[in-house]
C-alpha cells in the first residue's frame, strides 16, 4: 500500500486517504465567459505528468495538495493549501 | 534397502529421533527434519507423483519449490509440497491427480496417447457439434485440476501482522547475510527473510565435495547471531512487491506486512533443467537437488550416477555425489573443451570420465517406466544445438543429475518496476535499472563466484545504508564478461537436445515439450505472452520458476530473435500460491448503530443500511408483509402520530462570526437574514450546478447555524465544507456533531398534543411556527427542537445527545399510547414525504439534475456575489428546460401492472422522462408519485404515458402537491 505524507499528521497510509480530484484555478466567474467555464467545469486534462491534486486525511479531517506524477505516481510534496501555510513535506524527508 | 549416507555436517535432520508415516497405504520411517521427499527417497521410493497432463511418474526434481512434481495431500490440505514440507510424525499421505494410487495410476494410458493430444487440443477439438459438449465438458473437467477439494475443511482464520524495519532483506544465502550484517553494523534495524527453513542458501548444499562451505556458513552465522537488530525470519517467503517497499511475508502463521525504508533482493537464482528426452524420469534430477538430498538430509541420490552439465557446477555437483557415495560413472559436457577450473581437475585425478561436447540424447527408461536404467550419449553441436546421432554411446545408470544454468528469482524485482536487461555474458536477465530504495545482490544479480557474492551483498548494504543517509564507502562489483562460449558462464544459451520422439520435457507441471511451442508459434501464439497462455507454459504451481526462461530461449529460436527481444511474462503478486485462508482474515465491516438500534432489534424492525448506518426500515407485526407494515405506520402518522429514530440524519454545526457567511457561498439560499430561532432550506450543488444534497440550517445564534442533513451524504457534505474552508478561510469552525447528537421525530395530527405532556416550551402554532428551531427540554432532557413539515404538517425534530435517546424515546412513546403513537421506519418516512410532495435528492434527482428541473428556483439566490455553482445556473438559466419534475397521480382505484421507479415516461417512440418514485398511499387511496416529463406535460391536469417493466402503457395525470390536504393553522 502506497504512502502518503499529511502536513499536518505525516506520513500514513493510502487507506486514510481519499482523493479528492486534480487542484486547477478556475477562471474568474465574474468576468469568464459562458464557454470559459463549461470549460473549466467539464473539461480535464488526462495527459499524465505532474498534477497537483486535492486529498483528504480522513481521520484528522485536513485538506492538502499533493503534487503527483501520474505517470510514475511519485509524490513529490504535500502542502496546505493557502499563502500562510509554508509547512510542505517532500517526499523525500517523508521517507526518513 | 536405503539410501542414507553417514552423517554429513551440517544436515538439517535428527538422527536420533525416528517418526513413522504412510505414504500411498505403505509405512516409512524418517528421521525429525526430514521432508516427506527426502524420506521416501531415502527408503528408495522414487515414484513420488504423476504429471499433470499424461500422469507420468515423476520424482525429485528441485527439492526446492520450484517444480510440483510432486504434490500431496492428507485428506484436507490438497497441495502439500513433499519437497519441502516436513515430515510428520503419524502423517497420512497420498499423491494428487492419480486414478488408483502413486504406482499403477490407471490414468498413465494418456501418456501412450499423447500425440493425440497436442497443446490447445481442447480449444479447438470439443466444440462441435455443440450436443456433445456437455459429455466433454464432464470429461475434461475431471482431468483438470490436481486434488480433490475437501469442501468440509476446517475454517483456520490467520490474522495479519503489520512489521516495520529499515533494511529487509530478501534471501539468506551468503548474499543475503553478509548483506544484513553489514547494514546491522551501521545500527539499522534488520529483518532478514528466507523460504527456507534454515539459512545458509546454496552454502547449505554446494559444497564441492568440501567442507569449506559449511564452515564459511558458520563463520556467517555467529557474525548475524551476535547482532541483535537482526530479525531472522526462516520458512518465510517475501510473497509480493506493493508500493512504497510494502512487502507482505507467508509464513505458515500468516501473512506479516513488513513497511520497510529500503529492499535489498538477494533471493538467487532457479537451476534450470536441460531439456532431453525423458528428462523427466524419476532419478533425473536438478543438481543442486542431488545436493540437497546429499547435505540436508544425508540422502544419497542415486547409486550409479551420470551428470549432465553445462556449466562448472556440475563438477561441483560430480565431486558432491562422490562424497555421498555414488559411482560416478560419466560427466557429460554439453561443451567443448578441456576445463580447466578445480571441480574439473580433481575429477580427472579420481578417474572420472568426462564427455566433453557431448550431450545426453535420451534417458532410458525401466521396464516399468518408473526410474533410469541408463542414458545415450551423442556428441552436441553446439551451434545448431542438436545431438549428432551418427555414433551413440549407452551407459548403465540409475540416476542423471543436471546442472545447466539458472534463471533469475526476479519476481519482486519485476514487480517493483525494475528494469531488466539481458547479460550476454552471463545468459541472464539483469537488473539495469533499479527503482529508488530496492537494491540486488548475488546471484540475481548475475554475480555467481562466492567470493563475489559476499562483496556485493557488502556492496548492496552500503548503497542501502547512503540511500538512507548515512556514510558507506562506495564498493564496485562487476560480473564477468566474456562470450557465452565461454566455460565459466554459468548458463548455457540454449541446453536443448531436440528428439523425434519427444517427451523432452520444458515445463513439468503442465507436460510440456519442445514440439509445443513450435506448434504454438505456428498457430500464431509466437509472443512470450500469447505462447504462455497457449501453451499454458509457467501456468502451472511453480509459475515458470523451472520453465520459464527455458520457454523463453525456445522462442528466441524459433522467431530467430536475441532473447533480449522476447522479453519475459509480467510478474504479478504472489510469487508463491498463498493460501486463501491466509488472505481472507476476518471479515469487517463497520456499522453506525443508533443508540436506540438494541430498542428497534427487540421490537422487530427490518433494518435497511443507509450509508454507513443501519436504519429500522418498518416494524412488521403479525406477520404483515413490508407493504401492509409501511401502510400501518403510515396511517398511524396521518390520524394520531409516529415517532422516527433519526439519529443517522447529518448534524453540522457551523460556528463563528463569518458562519452565515460561509452558508450563503455553500448553499444556494441566503442566511445573513434569517433570523435567531429561524430554519431555512439549504441546498447544495457542484460546480456544473447538478443538485447534491439539501437539509435545513437553523440558526441557534448570531454566530452559530445548526445543520441537519440526510444521512447517505452527510460524511460526504462536511468533507466538501471542510475543503470550501480550506480555501476560503472564513472566520468559523466546523463541527461535525453527527455521532454526539441522536434524533427522533415526532409527526402527525396529534403530535403536539403528546409531546406537550413532556415540555415546557410553549407549542402553540403562533408562538413556536413551522421552520423554527427552540432550545429547551424535553422529558427532562436538553433538546434542540425544530419544526419540520417533512413528513406531515405537524411535526418535531428532537435533537439530544445521544445517550440520552432512549429515554426521551421512551418517554414519548409512554405519552403517546393513550393517542394511538407508534414508531415508523425510514421505508414508511418515504411514502409519508411523497404524500407531502417533496422529491429528495439522490432519489428524485440524479447526477445530472439542475435545481430548475425540480423548481427548486425559489431555493437560489442567485444575487449572491457568490455560491458553488452559482456561475453554472447562470448559464442553465438561459436555456430552455428539457424536462420537469412534476408530481403525479394514476387513475383512481388503479388496478392494472404497477409501474416501478425508473420506468419510462414515453410518448409514442420518444422518452420523454421516467417516474422517480411511486408509491400507492392507503390514505389518500391513489397510487401517487414523481416524474420527469417535457416541460410541455407539466401543467396540472395534463396526462403522460408510463411504460412499464411488461410493455404496457399506464396513464398518469399531473397532480398538485402536497398530495394531501393539510391542517389549518398548522
Amino acid at each position: 500500500m502506497k504512502l502518503l505524507t499529511c502536513p499536518m499528521n505525516g506520513t500514513r497510509p493510502l487507506s486514510e486517504f481519499i482523493f479528492g480530484g486534480e487542484y486547477r484555478e478556475g477562471p474568474d466567474q465574474n468576468t469568464c465567459t459562458d464557454a470559459e467555464w463549461a470549460a473549466f467545469v467539464h473539461n480535464r486534462s488526462g495527459a499524465p505528468g505532474d498534477k497537483k491534486e486535492w486529498w483528504y486525511h480522513s481521520p484528522s479531517g485536513t485538506w492538502f495538495i499533493a503534487e503527483r506524477n501520474t505517470l510514475t505516481d511519485k509524490v513529490s510534496r504535500t502542502y496546505l493549501l493557502g499563502a500562510n501555510n509554508n509547512n510542505s513535506n517532500t517526499a523525500q524527508e517523508a521517507s526518513k | 534397502m536405503t539410501l542414507r549416507t553417514s552423517k554429513q555436517v551440517g544436515e538439517w535432520i535428527n538422527r536420533n529421533k525416528k517418526i513413522s508415516f504412510k505414504f500411498e497405504g505403505e509405512q516409512f520411517t524418517a528421521f525429525e527434519g526430514d521432508t516427506i521427499s527426502s524420506a521416501l527417497w531415502a527408503a528408495d521410493q522414487k515414484v513420488l507423483g504423476r504429471s499433470f497432463k499424461y500422469h507420468r511418474p515423476r520424482g525429485v526434481l528441485s527439492l526446492a519449490n520450484h517444480d510440483v512434481n510432486v504434490l500431496m495431500t492428507d485428506g484436507i490440505d490438497t497441495n502439500i509440497r513433499a519437497d519441502v514440507v516436513e515430515v510428520k510424525d503419524g502423517m497420512v499421505l497420498t499423491a494428487v491427480n492419480t486414478t488408483g494410487g502413486v504406482k499403477k495410476d490407471k490414468s498413465s494410458y494418456i501418456d501412450s496417447i499423447s500425440p493425440l493430444l497436442p497443446v490447445g487440443f481442447y480449444y479447438k477439438a470439443f466444440h462441435t457439434p455443440r450436443r456433445f459438449f456437455p459429455f466433454w465438458e464432464k470429461v475434461i473437467r475431471n482431468a483438470a485440476g490436481l486434488g480433490i477439494v475437501n469442501f468440509d475443511y476446517p475454517r483456520i482464520l490467520k490474522r495479519k501482522q503489520h512489521s516495520h524495519c529499515d533494511v529487509l532483506v530478501i534471501g539468506a544465502g551468503p548474499t543475503g547475510l553478509t548483506a544484513a550484517y553489514e547494514a546491522a553494523q551501521a545500527g539499522l534495524e534488520v529483518t532478514l527473510v528466507d523460504e527456507n527453513r534454515q539459512v545458509g542458501g546454496s552454502l547449505t548444499y554446494d559444497r564441492g565435495g568440501e567442507t569449506a562451505a559449511s564452515k564459511q556458513l558458520n563463520d556467517l552465522l555467529i557474525k548475524v547471531a551476535n547482532q541483535s537488530n537482526i530479525k531472522m525470519l526462516t520458512g518465510t517467503y517475501a510473497a509480493g512487491y506493493y508500493p512504497d517497499h510494502l512487502i507482505p511475508v507467508v509464513s505458515e502463521g500468516g501473512i506479516n506486512k513488513v513497511r520497510a525504508k529500503t529492499v535489498i533482493v538477494a533471493s538467487g537464482a532457479f537451476e534450470q533443467p536441460p531439456v532431453f528426452r525423458y528428462n523427466d524420469l524419476p532419478g533425473v534430477m536438478l543438481g543442486s537437488a542431488a545436493q540437497r538430498l546429499i547435505y540436508r538430509y544425508g540422502v544419497k541420490p542415486f547409486n550409479n550416477g551420470i551428470v549432465v552439465t553445462a556449466n562448472d557446477y556440475g563438477y561441483r555437483v560430480a565431486l558432491d555425489l562422490l562424497e555421498a557415495g555414488t559411482k560416478v560413472v560419466a560427466v557429460v559436457d554439453l561443451r567443448k573443451g578441456t576445463n580447466t577450473c578445480g571441480a574439473a581437475i580433481t575429477l580427472a585425478k579420481r578417474g572420472i570420465k568426462i564427455y566433453a561436447g557431448y550431450c545426453v540424447y535420451e534417458a532410458l527408461a525401466s521396464s516399468d517406466k518408473s526410474s533410469v536404467r541408463g542414458a545415450v550419449l551423442c556428441e552436441y553441436d553446439n551451434i545448431a544445438n542438436v545431438a549428432l546421432t551418427k555414433n551413440k554411446l549407452t551407459l548403465e545408470c540409475d540416476g542423471i543429475a543436471m546442472s545447466a544454468g539458472w534463471a533469475p528469482a526476479g519476481a519482486l524485482l519485476y514487480q517493483a518496476g525494475t528494469g531488466m536487461q539481458f547479460d550476454n555474458s552471463v545468459q541472464q536477465f539483469v537488473p539495469s535499472r533499479l527503482p529508488a530504495g530496492i537494491f540486488a545482490a548475488g546471484k540475481v544479480n548475475g554475480i555467481f563466484d562466492l567470493e563475489q557474492r559476499l562483496q556485493d551483498g557488502k556492496r548492496a548494504a552500503n548503497e542501502a545504508l547512503r540511500y538512507l543517509g548515512l556514510e558507506a564507502p562506495q564498493i564496485t562489483v562487476a560480473r564477468p564478461v566474456g562470450q557465452p562460449s565461454d566455460l565459466s558462464c554459468p548458463s548455457h544459451p540454449y541446453p536443448m537436445v531436440p528428439h523425434d520422439k519427444g517427451k523432452n520435457f520444458v515445463d513439468f507441471d503442465e507436460d510440456i515439450q519442445i514440439k509445443d511451442f513450435v506448434n504454438a508459434a505456428k498457430e500464431g501464439f509466437d509472443n512470450i505472452e500469447l505462447m504462455k497462455r497457449f501453451t499454458t507454459v509457467g501456468m502451472g504451481p511453480s509459475q515458470g520458476k523451472h520453465s520459464n526462461m527455458n520457454a523463453i530461449r525456445i522462442l528466441a529460436r524459433i522467431r530467430d530473435l536475441p532473447v533480449e527481444k522476447i522479453g519475459t511474462t509480467t510478474s504479478r503478486p504472489f510469487f508463491h500460491p498463498t493460501p486463501i485462508g491466509h488472505l481472507g482474515g476476518r471479515g469487517f465491516h463497520a456499522h453506525r448503530l443508533t443508540s436506540l438500534h438494541d430498542w428497534h432489534q427487540a421490537n422487530g424492525a427490518v433494518f435497511t443500511d443507509i450509508g454507513a448506518w443501519k436504519r429500522a426500515a418498518y416494524y412488521p407485526t403479525n406477520g404483515q408483509t413490508k407493504e401492509q407494515a409501511i401502510q400501518t405506520e403510515a396511517m398511524a402518522v396521518r390520524t394520531a402520530a409516529g415517532i422516527i429514530d433519526g439519529s443517522s440524519f447529518g448534524k453540522i454545526e457551523v460556528h463563528g462570526p463569518d458562519a452565515a457567511e460561509f452558508l450563503e457561498r455553500f448553499f444556494t439560499g441566503s442566511y445573513k437574514t434569517q433570523k435567531v430561532g429561524r430554519c431555512r432550506y439549504v441546498m447544495l450543488l457542484d460546480d456544473s450546478g447538478v443538485i447534491a444534497d439539501d437539509g435545513i440550517a437553523s440558526r441557534l445564534a448570531d454566530d452559530l447555524f445548526y445543520l441537519s442533513i440526510g444521512t447517505s451524504n452527510a460524511a460526504a457534505v462536511y468533507r466538501e465544507m471542510q475543503r470550501s474552508q480550506q480555501m476560503w478561510q472564513l472566520d468559523i469552525g466546523l463541527v461535525n456533531v453527527t455521532g454526539a447528537f441522536g434524533a427522533i421525530n415526532i409527526a402527525g395530527p396529534v403530535a403536539r398534543t403528546i409531546l406537550s405532556a413532556l415540555t415546557d416550551l410553549d407549542l402553540s402554532y403562533e408562538s413556536f411556527p413551522i421552520s423554527s428551531v427552540r432550545e429547551s427540554h424535553v422529558a427532562g432532557v436538553e433538546a434542540r427542537l425544530i419544526r419540520v413539515a417533512f413528513v406531515s404538517d405537524v411535526g418535531y425534530e428532537l435533537h439530544i445527545p445521544m445517550a440520552h435517546v432512549p429515554h426521551v424515546w421512551n418517554a414519548l412513546l409512554e405519552a403517546g399510547k393513550q393517542h394511538g403513537l407508534r414508531p415508523f421506519g425510514s421505508d414508511t418516512q418515504r411514502l409519508l414525504r411523497l404524500e407531502m410532495g417533496h422529491p429528495m435528492p439522490g432519489v428524485d434527482t440524479d447526477g445530472l439534475t439542475n435545481p430548475f428541473e425540480i423548481g427548486a428556483d425559489w431555493a437560489i439566490e442567485m444575487n449572491k456575489p457568490y455560491f458553488i455553482g452559482q456561475r453554472s445556473l447562470q448559464i442553465l438559466a438561459k436555456r430552455p428546460l428539457r424536462k420537469q419534475l412534476v408530481p403525479f397521480v394514476l387513475a383512481e382505484n388503479f388496478k392494472g401492472e404497477m409501474p416501478m421507479d425508473c420506468n419510462l415516461v414515453v410518448d409514442g417512440r420518444a422518452i420523454l422522462g421516467r417516474v422517480t418514485s411511486i408509491a400507492y398511499s392507503k390514505f389518500i387511496n391513489r397510487c401517487i408519485g414523481f416524474a420527469y416529463v417535457s416541460p410541455a406535460k407539466t401543467a396540472v391536469g395534463s396526462t403522460f404515458e408510463i411504460r412499464t417493466d411488461s410493455g404496457t402503457l399506464v396513464k398518469a395525470t399531473v397532480a398538485a402537491a402536497p398530495f394531501i390536504q393539510n391542517q389549518k393553522g398548522a
